[in-house]
């Protein structure tokens, strides 16, 4: 599965790529929150500078990454979105409980 | 009405693993009408939830047919239609309101709002307890237009 991660002092970075869609999501949901279950960050971040395709699937993994996070008292971060990704994580709200940076 | 230049059909089995090779076969059928990157993201994203959607929602607990038709139109036009056999919808307006989802968990609620927002035209019919037929609809302008040329 598309997914790297990097390891900092209370910050891990999940770079994930490729296409994120339904069929996509279950995995990476699943090795994310085993990480991050694992290290309990301060801060978890997604990068989407290499997702080539996302449709709402990847939204439903960014709010359930959330609720993983938080319940341990971390923030989320979700940077390099593009435009249109931006656009679309927008449509949840997500915007008001996470950090979202655009390329 | 502009006349059809050509159209295809594709029938796919209700598979998470076909929602790539959907997207990706009617992307490459708009291809013909020359589209700019972005509007073939956009086609792509539209397809793709409502591919979903039969996969997820239609056909719930058994393996379904996915029915695919596009069709080329004189002036720029795609017009695709995914039709299912599944449960159908109870109430169509309220489940294309944004968030509105009969899922929860990892599902956002997003699938027709996106479809709207990438798409000119989104058009839902549905027969409860025997299916569903989303049509979409977007004009290219292409790389002809942008360009200028
Ligand atoms: N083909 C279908 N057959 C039966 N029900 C459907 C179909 N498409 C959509 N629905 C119903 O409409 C609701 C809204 O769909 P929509 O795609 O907007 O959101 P979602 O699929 O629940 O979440 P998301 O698309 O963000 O993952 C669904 O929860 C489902 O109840
Ligand atoms: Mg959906």
């Amino acid at each position: 599965m598309p997914v790297e991660f990097m390891q900092e002092p209370e910050r891990l970075t999940a770079a994930l790529s490729g296409e994120i869609d339904h069929h996509q999501a279950g995995p990476l949901r699943e090795r994310i929150d085993e990480a991050a279950i694992r290290l309990r960050p301060k801060l978890l971040c997604l990068d989407f500078g290499d997702v080539s395709f996302m449709d709402s699937s990847a939204v439903g993994l960014v709010m359930g990454r959330y609720r993983t996070i938080s319940a341990f008292g971390g923030q989320l971060e979700v940077i390099r979105l593009s435009p249109a990704a931006a656009r679309m994580m927008r449509l949840s709200g997500i915007q008001q409980l996470a950090t979202l940076k655009e390329i | 009405m502009k006349a059809c230049i050509n159209q295809m059909k594709l029938e796919i089995e209700s598979r998470s693993v076909n929602e790539s090779f959907a997207r990706a076969a009617v992307a490459a059928f708009a291809a013909q009408l020359d589209p700019t990157l972005e509007e073939l993201s956009d086609i792509k994203t539209a397809v793709s939830e409502a591919v979903t959607n039969c996969i997820v929602h239609a056909y719930p607990d058994r393996r379904g047919q996915i029915y695919l038709w596009a069709g080329l139109y004189e002036d720029g036009l795609v017009r695709v239609r995914i039709r299912d056999r599944g449960c159908g919808i109870a109430d169509v307006r309220q489940a294309m309101e944004p968030l509105f989802t009969t899922l929860g968990g990892e599902r956002s609620g997003l699938g027709f709002a996106v479809m709207e927002s990438f798409m000119d035209r989104v058009r839902v019919r549905s027969i409860l307890g025997s299916g569903t037929t989303v049509t979409l609809e977007k004009r290219i302008l292409g790389r002809a237009a942008r360009d200028g040329d």
